[in-house]
């Protein structure tokens, strides 16, 4: 078994990066003066990164297929979405249909 | 206060913050018990919570260090899951307000459903609110819920069966779907997906996500969607409000 002052360290080493990451964009952001087109693509890379960990997130685990009742849950919650149906409703039914499918024995 | 919250950003986006944090504390509860259940110190999942509070990489930080992985390996991993952060704090970097306190509890609340949360809200002023209310619930209840996990033991260890797997996703795509009626933004989201997917079974966590930012450079070369002269320019890009960025 690791050390608990391994441990300790580890955590805060990865505390500390997180928090350099953290801090470095709205920093760097303070140093530049953006015109509106930039500001536009700086929402849409946010806007890119949030929708890549929705795709990972809902289609792979472990670089693997992350099977079927998730996938179909979030399927679920962005056709709810689209259809603009509220958030509660969406995120809701996101949970029940996967819970609902694995119940059924779904993976 | 709570008065004061609810004329600012309505009964309806205070709820549904409510909703993710009540969610992410039942996964801080299995996130306490997974890592006390693996045999790790009752205080390791109370330590990170508070010092790295990103369940993405503390999951992953766990349960490479519980499979018996090298702790500067855990840590490697960990920082690569969490490095999409910086373009976040680049496009949000805003919504802190100002003074070296505001800006450093700010970036330490950015996570995945507070940049969401606040890129879902057109004016200024609610984006800052609801930034700040999303970031302190959801830090306050992540850690209660780890707490509860690690003392609790095993009682909701297993959150996928809650589905609560796919209701983050679904947060975040509710979120982020407005966004897509733009026409550039979508095709600068298919193309990052895309490539994000692509690159997935070859490259460690976090690494497709960053990747998916080659989408951005698609929108580059085309023509924009909206006219680039001033008054109609304003009108497409709502978000873009030059007296904040002094």
């Amino acid at each position: 078994m690791i050390s608990p002052l391994v441990l300790v360290v580890a955590t805060v080493v990865l505390g500390a990066g997180t928090f350099a990451f953290r801090v470095a964009g709205p920093a760097l952001r303070s140093r530049v003066t953006l015109s509106d087109r930039a500001e536009h693509l700086m929402a849409t890379a946010a806007v890119v990164l949030l929708a890549a960990l929705v795709a990972t997130s809902a289609l792979l685990e472990d670089g693997g297929f992350a099977g079927v009742a998730r996938p179909a849950g979030v399927a679920m919650g962005g056709l709810l979405a689209w259809r603009k149906a509220p958030f509660v409703v969406v995120v809701l039914a996101a949970a029940a249909t996967a819970a609902g499918l694995r119940l059924l024995g779904v993976p | 206060m709570w008065r004061t919250l609810t004329i600012r950003l309505g009964p309806g986006l205070l709820r549904d913050i409510a909703l993710v944090c009540a969610a992410d504390g039942l996964v801080g509860a299995s996130f306490g018990a997974i890592t006390v259940g693996s045999g790790l110190p009752l205080w390791l999942p109370m330590l990170m919570s508070v010092v790295v509070f990103a369940g993405a990489a503390q999951f992953m930080f766990v349960g490479l260090i519980a499979s018996g992985g090298n702790p500067i390996a855990a840590v490697l991993a960990g920082l690569l899951v969490n490095a999409r952060h910086l373009p976040f704090g680049f496009a949000i970097g805003d919504v802190f307000g100002r003074g070296l306190a505001r800006r450093a509890v700010g970036a330490h609340l950015m996570i995945d459903e507070t940049v969401a949360f606040a890129l879902a809200q057109r004016d200024v002023d609610r984006r800052r609110t609801a930034f700040w209310v999303c970031g302190i619930g959801l830090f306050a209840c992540w850690n209660v819920g780890v707490v509860a996990g690690a003392f609790g033991g095993t009682v909701i260890s297993d959150t996928d069966a809650f589905g609560l797997d796919a209701a983050f996703p679904a947060v975040l795509l509710a979120l982020v779907l407005p966004s897509l009626k733009d026409r550039s933004t979508r095709l600068a989201v298919v193309v990052g997906v895309v490539v994000a997917l692509a690159t997935s079974p070859l490259l460690p966590a976090g690494v497709p996500v960053l990747l998916a930012l080659a989408g951005v450079l698609v929108t580059l070369g085309g023509t924009p969607d909206e006219p680039r002269d001033g008054a109609r320019d304003r009108s497409a890009a709502p978000r873009s409000h030059s007296e904040d960025a002094t």
